[in-house]
Protein backbone atom coordinates (compact mmCIF):
# COMPACT_ATOMS: atom_id res chain seq x y z
CA UNK A 1 0.00 0.00 0.00
CA UNK A 2 2.87 2.41 0.74
CA UNK A 3 4.23 2.01 -2.77
CA UNK A 4 0.78 2.84 -4.16
CA UNK A 5 0.62 6.03 -2.10
CA UNK A 6 4.09 7.26 -3.04
CA UNK A 7 3.80 6.44 -6.75
CA UNK A 8 0.33 8.01 -6.94
CA UNK A 9 1.64 11.08 -5.12
CA UNK A 10 4.51 11.44 -7.59
CA UNK A 11 2.09 11.07 -10.51
CA UNK A 12 -0.25 13.66 -8.96
CA UNK A 13 2.55 16.22 -8.55
CA UNK A 14 3.94 15.63 -12.07
CA UNK A 15 0.50 15.77 -13.70
CA UNK A 16 -0.40 18.91 -11.72
CA UNK A 17 2.83 20.62 -12.80
CA UNK A 18 2.10 19.72 -16.43
CA UNK A 19 -1.53 20.83 -16.11
CA UNK A 20 -0.66 24.35 -14.95
CA UNK A 21 2.06 24.75 -17.60
CA UNK A 22 0.38 23.47 -20.80
CA UNK A 23 -0.47 25.96 -23.54
CA UNK A 24 -3.50 24.15 -24.91
CA UNK A 25 -6.55 24.00 -22.62
CA UNK A 26 -7.54 20.45 -23.60
CA UNK A 27 -4.04 19.10 -22.85
CA UNK A 28 -4.11 20.82 -19.45
CA UNK A 29 -7.54 19.31 -18.79
CA UNK A 30 -6.37 15.77 -19.55
CA UNK A 31 -3.35 16.15 -17.24
CA UNK A 32 -5.71 17.55 -14.61
CA UNK A 33 -7.90 14.42 -14.86
CA UNK A 34 -4.78 12.27 -14.34
CA UNK A 35 -3.80 14.36 -11.29
CA UNK A 36 -7.29 14.06 -9.78
CA UNK A 37 -7.36 10.28 -10.31
CA UNK A 38 -3.91 9.98 -8.68
CA UNK A 39 -5.16 12.00 -5.69
CA UNK A 40 -8.12 9.59 -5.53
CA UNK A 41 -5.64 6.69 -5.23
CA UNK A 42 -3.95 8.61 -2.38
CA UNK A 43 -7.31 8.94 -0.63
CA UNK A 44 -7.88 5.20 -1.00
CA UNK A 45 -4.49 4.30 0.45
CA UNK A 46 -5.09 6.72 3.35
CA UNK A 47 -8.16 4.66 4.31
CA UNK A 48 -10.94 6.77 2.78
CA UNK A 49 -12.55 4.57 0.08
CA UNK A 50 -15.86 6.48 0.01
CA UNK A 51 -14.19 9.82 -0.62
CA UNK A 52 -11.92 8.22 -3.25
CA UNK A 53 -15.04 7.06 -5.14
CA UNK A 54 -16.59 10.53 -4.82
CA UNK A 55 -13.37 12.09 -6.14
CA UNK A 56 -13.48 9.88 -9.24
CA UNK A 57 -17.21 10.36 -9.87
CA UNK A 58 -17.66 14.06 -9.08
CA UNK A 59 -14.23 15.65 -9.60
CA UNK A 60 -12.70 13.58 -12.41
CA UNK A 61 -16.14 12.85 -13.84
CA UNK A 62 -18.69 15.62 -13.50
CA UNK A 63 -16.55 18.74 -12.94
CA UNK A 64 -14.01 17.90 -15.63
CA UNK A 65 -16.80 17.11 -18.13
CA UNK A 66 -18.20 20.59 -17.36
CA UNK A 67 -14.76 22.01 -18.27
CA UNK A 68 -14.71 19.96 -21.49
CA UNK A 69 -18.12 21.31 -22.51
CA UNK A 70 -17.12 24.92 -21.87
CA UNK A 71 -13.82 24.53 -23.75
CA UNK A 72 -15.75 23.03 -26.67
CA UNK A 73 -18.13 26.03 -26.66
CA UNK A 74 -15.23 28.51 -26.52
CA UNK A 75 -13.64 27.13 -29.74
CA UNK A 76 -10.06 28.00 -28.79
CA UNK A 77 -7.74 27.90 -31.80
CA UNK A 78 -4.11 28.18 -32.84
CA UNK A 79 -4.10 31.93 -32.09
CA UNK A 80 -4.87 31.23 -28.42
CA UNK A 81 -1.92 28.82 -28.14
CA UNK A 82 0.39 31.44 -29.64
CA UNK A 83 -0.91 34.05 -27.20
CA UNK A 84 -0.50 31.64 -24.26
CA UNK A 85 3.13 31.15 -25.30
CA UNK A 86 3.63 34.93 -25.22
CA UNK A 87 2.05 35.13 -21.76
CA UNK A 88 4.06 32.23 -20.38
CA UNK A 89 7.60 33.58 -20.72
CA UNK A 90 10.03 32.80 -17.87
CA UNK A 91 9.97 36.44 -16.82
CA UNK A 92 6.25 36.11 -16.20
CA UNK A 93 6.16 32.92 -14.16
CA UNK A 94 9.51 32.97 -12.36
CA UNK A 95 8.53 35.51 -9.68
CA UNK A 96 5.21 33.96 -8.58
CA UNK A 97 6.75 30.46 -8.77
CA UNK A 98 9.62 31.49 -6.48
CA UNK A 99 7.22 33.08 -3.99
CA UNK A 100 5.03 29.96 -3.92
CA UNK A 101 8.16 27.84 -3.50
CA UNK A 102 9.23 29.90 -0.48
CA UNK A 103 5.79 29.34 1.08
CA UNK A 104 6.11 25.60 0.42
CA UNK A 105 9.58 25.55 2.00
CA UNK A 106 8.17 27.29 5.09
CA UNK A 107 5.55 24.54 5.32
CA UNK A 108 8.22 21.83 4.97
CA UNK A 109 10.28 23.55 7.69
CA UNK A 110 7.26 23.68 10.02
CA UNK A 111 6.61 19.99 9.37
CA UNK A 112 10.25 19.14 10.05
CA UNK A 113 9.99 20.81 13.47
CA UNK A 114 6.99 18.73 14.58
CA UNK A 115 7.68 15.19 15.85
CA UNK A 116 7.52 12.36 13.30
CA UNK A 117 5.98 8.93 13.93
CA UNK A 118 2.40 10.06 13.41
CA UNK A 119 0.77 7.50 11.20
CA UNK A 120 -2.07 8.39 8.85
CA UNK A 121 -3.33 4.89 8.26
CA UNK A 122 -6.61 4.49 10.17
CA UNK A 123 -9.37 3.42 7.81
CA UNK A 124 -12.70 5.20 8.32
CA UNK A 125 -15.76 3.34 7.05
CA UNK A 126 -18.34 5.12 4.85
CA UNK A 127 -21.06 4.32 7.41
CA UNK A 128 -19.28 6.47 10.02
CA UNK A 129 -19.03 9.35 7.50
CA UNK A 130 -22.76 9.10 6.73
CA UNK A 131 -23.63 8.98 10.42
CA UNK A 132 -21.62 12.11 11.19
CA UNK A 133 -22.92 13.97 8.10
CA UNK A 134 -26.56 13.46 9.10
CA UNK A 135 -25.87 13.83 12.82
CA UNK A 136 -23.76 16.77 14.05
CA UNK A 137 -23.14 18.18 10.55
CA UNK A 138 -26.79 18.18 9.43
CA UNK A 139 -26.88 21.99 9.24
CA UNK A 140 -23.79 21.84 6.97
CA UNK A 141 -25.56 19.41 4.63
CA UNK A 142 -28.58 21.74 4.47
CA UNK A 143 -26.30 24.71 3.73
CA UNK A 144 -24.48 22.74 1.02
CA UNK A 145 -27.86 21.93 -0.55
CA UNK A 146 -28.77 25.64 -0.49
CA UNK A 147 -25.38 26.54 -1.98
CA UNK A 148 -25.83 24.04 -4.82
CA UNK A 149 -29.34 25.42 -5.52
CA UNK A 150 -27.97 28.98 -5.57
CA UNK A 151 -25.15 27.82 -7.88
CA UNK A 152 -27.70 26.22 -10.21
CA UNK A 153 -29.82 29.39 -10.40
CA UNK A 154 -26.76 31.62 -10.85
CA UNK A 155 -25.26 29.41 -13.57
CA UNK A 156 -28.58 29.37 -15.46
CA UNK A 157 -28.97 33.12 -15.15
CA UNK A 158 -25.38 33.98 -16.09
CA UNK A 159 -25.06 31.62 -19.06
CA UNK A 160 -28.37 32.76 -20.59
CA UNK A 161 -28.21 34.69 -23.85
CA UNK A 162 -29.60 38.22 -23.67
CA UNK A 163 -32.50 38.19 -26.10
CA UNK A 164 -33.80 41.71 -25.46
CA UNK A 165 -30.60 43.61 -26.23
CA UNK B 1 -3.28 -1.09 6.19
CA UNK B 2 -0.47 1.03 4.88
CA UNK B 3 1.88 2.82 7.24
CA UNK B 4 2.12 6.25 5.72
CA UNK B 5 3.46 9.03 7.96
CA UNK B 6 1.17 12.01 8.28
CA UNK B 7 4.07 14.25 7.24
CA UNK B 8 4.29 12.67 3.80
CA UNK B 9 0.59 13.12 3.14
CA UNK B 10 0.79 16.75 4.29
CA UNK B 11 3.87 17.34 2.10
CA UNK B 12 1.96 16.02 -0.92
CA UNK B 13 -0.98 18.29 -0.03
CA UNK B 14 1.39 21.26 0.29
CA UNK B 15 3.01 20.47 -3.05
CA UNK B 16 -0.35 20.31 -4.83
CA UNK B 17 -1.40 23.56 -3.13
CA UNK B 18 1.82 25.32 -4.19
CA UNK B 19 1.40 24.18 -7.81
CA UNK B 20 -2.20 25.41 -7.81
CA UNK B 21 -1.10 28.73 -6.30
CA UNK B 22 1.52 29.15 -9.04
CA UNK B 23 -1.14 28.40 -11.65
CA UNK B 24 -3.58 30.96 -10.24
CA UNK B 25 -0.89 33.66 -10.09
CA UNK B 26 0.81 33.00 -13.43
CA UNK B 27 -1.96 32.14 -15.89
CA UNK B 28 -4.12 34.85 -17.42
CA UNK B 29 -6.52 32.56 -19.25
CA UNK B 30 -9.62 32.15 -17.04
CA UNK B 31 -9.96 28.42 -17.87
CA UNK B 32 -6.43 27.71 -16.58
CA UNK B 33 -7.05 29.81 -13.47
CA UNK B 34 -10.16 27.76 -12.67
CA UNK B 35 -8.24 24.51 -13.21
CA UNK B 36 -5.54 25.72 -10.82
CA UNK B 37 -8.26 26.63 -8.30
CA UNK B 38 -9.47 23.02 -8.44
CA UNK B 39 -5.91 21.94 -7.70
CA UNK B 40 -5.82 24.24 -4.66
CA UNK B 41 -9.07 22.77 -3.33
CA UNK B 42 -7.75 19.25 -3.89
CA UNK B 43 -4.55 19.98 -1.95
CA UNK B 44 -6.60 21.29 0.96
CA UNK B 45 -8.90 18.26 0.74
CA UNK B 46 -5.95 15.88 0.86
CA UNK B 47 -4.80 17.55 4.10
CA UNK B 48 -8.30 17.07 5.55
CA UNK B 49 -8.38 13.38 4.59
CA UNK B 50 -4.87 12.79 5.98
CA UNK B 51 -5.79 14.45 9.28
CA UNK B 52 -9.00 12.40 9.45
CA UNK B 53 -7.03 9.21 8.83
CA UNK B 54 -4.47 10.18 11.48
CA UNK B 55 -7.07 10.38 14.27
CA UNK B 56 -9.51 7.84 12.82
CA UNK B 57 -12.17 10.57 12.77
CA UNK B 58 -14.84 10.70 10.03
CA UNK B 59 -14.98 14.53 10.31
CA UNK B 60 -12.13 14.86 7.81
CA UNK B 61 -14.06 12.98 5.15
CA UNK B 62 -17.25 14.93 5.97
CA UNK B 63 -15.32 18.20 5.47
CA UNK B 64 -13.99 16.96 2.13
CA UNK B 65 -17.55 16.23 1.00
CA UNK B 66 -18.45 19.85 1.83
CA UNK B 67 -15.40 21.02 -0.15
CA UNK B 68 -16.61 18.89 -3.08
CA UNK B 69 -20.08 20.52 -3.00
CA UNK B 70 -18.42 23.95 -2.80
CA UNK B 71 -16.17 23.18 -5.77
CA UNK B 72 -19.12 21.99 -7.86
CA UNK B 73 -21.13 25.16 -7.17
CA UNK B 74 -18.10 27.40 -7.72
CA UNK B 75 -17.19 25.81 -11.03
CA UNK B 76 -20.76 26.01 -12.33
CA UNK B 77 -20.99 29.75 -11.62
CA UNK B 78 -17.44 30.51 -12.80
CA UNK B 79 -17.81 28.63 -16.08
CA UNK B 80 -21.10 30.44 -16.75
CA UNK B 81 -19.18 33.70 -16.20
CA UNK B 82 -16.49 32.51 -18.64
CA UNK B 83 -19.14 31.81 -21.28
CA UNK B 84 -20.70 35.24 -20.74
CA UNK B 85 -17.25 36.91 -20.95
CA UNK B 86 -16.47 35.06 -24.18
CA UNK B 87 -19.83 36.12 -25.59
CA UNK B 88 -19.33 39.79 -24.73
CA UNK B 89 -15.63 40.31 -25.45
CA UNK B 90 -14.73 37.29 -27.59
CA UNK B 91 -11.87 36.58 -25.21
CA UNK B 92 -11.08 34.65 -22.01
CA UNK B 93 -8.43 37.07 -20.72
CA UNK B 94 -8.92 37.73 -16.99
CA UNK B 95 -7.88 41.38 -17.46
CA UNK B 96 -11.04 42.00 -19.45
CA UNK B 97 -13.32 40.77 -16.66
CA UNK B 98 -13.73 44.38 -15.49
CA UNK B 99 -15.51 45.25 -18.75
CA UNK B 100 -18.47 43.12 -17.64
CA UNK B 101 -19.56 45.69 -15.05
CA UNK B 102 -21.85 47.56 -17.42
Amino acid sequence: MEIAFYSAGAIALAAAALAVSRLHAVHALLYMVVALLAVAVCFFTLGAPFVAALQVIIYAGAIMVLFVFVIMMLTLGEADTVRERQWLRPGMWLGPALLALVLLLELVYALALTPEALRADTAVAPAAVGAILFGPYLIGVELAALLLLAGLVAAYHLARRDEGT
Amino acid sequence: MAEIPLHHALLLAGGLFALGLIGVMVRRNLIFMLLSLELLLNGGGLALIAAGARWGDPSGQAMFIFVLALAAAEVAVALALVLQLQRRTGDVDVDRLGEMRD
